[in-house]
């Protein structure tokens, strides 16, 4: 049994992960907790859907539809919620984000309808057992994409021109600027990045659980936030990390602990790694500048 | 080369800069000397388009105001600014590549990364090292190496002689003196420590309290009475 809910935490890990990333991305430029990250996850996930039983696409297909979209979704929400607020107090920006997500939720009711949706079965899911682990087919495929989205996302990062252009804006813009970077374009980048990624979690969920409804980015949102300010707030390998450790401890701790609890794991898990590390796993001391 | 044009800045109700108007002309180095607080600083991020400002600033006919700031670096005014602000997560290698985040030459920046490693051996022997790791003349001789990466015409340097032990003052400013001797590189260069700035520039600006309060051939600056009773510390 231990086996069976350590891969339904791996695969669940995989998903917070992904989330996760995008908050930290967009933390990291322009240090806003984006609080429609989680809609945008929900998104993702209906575009999907709509892509597979509108459109006609095969799954693949599909959700690269849905992760464009969510990247458009992402841009055109930088562009008009909050970059004329850019310069304004950041609690204006942080109200700004907590519009955005409503709206988001609203706009998914009228276009949607508020009723969950199943998604269709798009594979045969079959279980597998490697010496004791039993995967299923989805779960593995949640894996697998997980892997190849975070490598990619690495190698943009570290080695194309526009990722060292990002770590550039993250750690100074106003330098960034000074080498000739176009720093808007660096943050729509980014947007679009990481609402991408969130995209694909949403709708690997749907695939996961055979449901999409417009509430459904709420709560793993929340928890996707707390995998990336557990795993340090900024840092990429840290959200994975941080997503990781929710997600294992979130299965197994429901499994045996009690999985009324399941939701109240990932604060006790935040409270704990908190009291340690105030800035997180991989967190670096913030310097305050006098 | 350079025309700024009766300039205001201000932050909130500060008023940063008034009605400031000086120049400087290609192949020269001029300063801006004054105390903490002049406006010294606010006029290169004024150039920069980094702060809101009005009035006029012209380079080589061209107003500056109307462009943002990655555009001005693509005009070939690159601007060094206070406290070096390197990249500290990144190679030293990797600061330089920044410095030349514009340019398609790949020749040419190969070309001018070996320039910058022969002006600042220090640099080369710790290319693979992280920015951050760096000892300060060693983060200001990178901060001038990448911007020389960026092929400067006109190069704004804010203090660069701030906080460092006076032989590594020495070391960068002479190396900015050969700069200019060889290549003809125009250089701004805002200072706080009156002296050696003088003893560099062809001209200077005294700025106070935003606007220019004294000007002239540096050399003559040097002995003027106001100027060494207020910022060269003789009595």
């Amino acid at each position: 049994m231990f086996m069976e809910h350590l891969s339904n935490g791996i695969a669940l890990g995989s998903i917070y992960a992904l989330t996760a990333i995008g908050y930290t991305m967009v933390y990291g430029i322009i240090r806003l907790i984006n609080f429609a990250h989680g809609d945008l996850y929900m998104v993702g996930a209906f575009l999907t859907l709509t892509a597979i039983t509108i459109l006609n696409l095969p799954i693949a297909a599909a959700m690269l539809f849905g992760m464009a979209g969510a990247a458009l979704f992402g841009i055109a929400i930088a562009k008009f919620a909050y970059s004329p607020v850019f310069k304004a107090p950041r609690i204006s920006l942080f109200l700004s984000a907590i519009g955005v997500a409503i709206f988001l939720e609203n706009f998914a009711m009228l276009v949607w309808g508020p009723e969950t949706q199943s998604f269709p079965e798009v594979m045969t899911n079959k279980i597998y057992n490697f010496a004791g682990f039993r995967m299923s087919t989805i779960q593995i495929i949640i894996i697998v994409v997980t892997i190849v989205l975070v490598s990619v996302l690495s190698y943009i990062v570290k080695y194309t021109k526009m990722g060292k252009a990002m770590r550039c804006v993250s750690q100074d813009m106003d330098t960034a600027r000074l080498m000739g970077i176009n720093t808007n374009r660096v943050v729509y980048f980014t947007f679009a990045l990481g609402s991408a990624l969130g995209a694909t979690a949403g709708a690997l969920v749907g695939m996961y659980y055979k449901a999409v409804f417009p509430m459904m980015g709420f709560v793993p949102g929340l928890k996707a936030f707390i995998s990336a300010v557990i795993g340090g707030i900024g840092s990429i390998p840290g959200a994975m990390i941080g997503g990781m450790l929710m997600g294992v401890s979130e299965s197994l701790g429901a499994a045996y602990v009690s999985s009324g609890y399941r939701d109240a794991i990932a604060f006790v898990i935040l409270i704990i790694v908190l009291l340690f590390k105030p800035t997180g796993i991989l967190g670096k001391t913030m310097k305050e500048k006098v | 080369m350079l025309k700024v044009q009766g300039i205001d800045v201000y932050y909130g109700g500060i008023h940063a800069l008034r009605d400031l108007t000086f120049e400087i002309p290609a192949g020269k180095i001029v300063t801006l000397i004054g105390s903490n607080g002049a406006g010294k600083s606010t006029t290169l991020k004024a150039i920069s388009n980094l702060v809101k400002c009005k009035g006029q600033i012209l380079f080589e006919e061209e107003n500056l105001l109307a462009l943002p700031s990655e555009k001005i670096v693509g005009k070939g005014v690159i601007h060094v600014p206070e406290g070096r602000r390197i990249f500290t997560a990144l190679t030293v290698e990797e600061n330089l590549d920044m410095g030349s985040y514009l340019r398609k030459d790949k020749d040419g920046v190969a070309k001018d990364k070996e320039f910058v490693f022969k002006l600042f051996p220090r640099l080369k022997e710790r290319a693979k090292q992280l920015g951050g790791t760096l000892s300060g003349g060693e983060q200001q001789m990178l901060a001038i190496g990448r911007a020389l990466m960026s092929k400067p015409r006109l190069l704004m340097l804010d203090e660069p002689s701030m906080g460092l032990a006076p032989i590594v003052v020495q070391e960068i400013f002479s190396a900015i003196a050969d700069l200019n001797k060889t290549t003809g590189l125009t250089v701004l260069l805002v200072e706080q420590n009156a002296n050696i700035a003088l003893q560099l520039a062809d001209y200077a600006y005294v700025l106070e309290t935003g606007s220019i309060t004294i000007e002239g051939e540096a050399k003559a600056l040097l002995t003027d009475d106001r100027v060494r009773k207020a910022y060269l510390g003789e009595a």
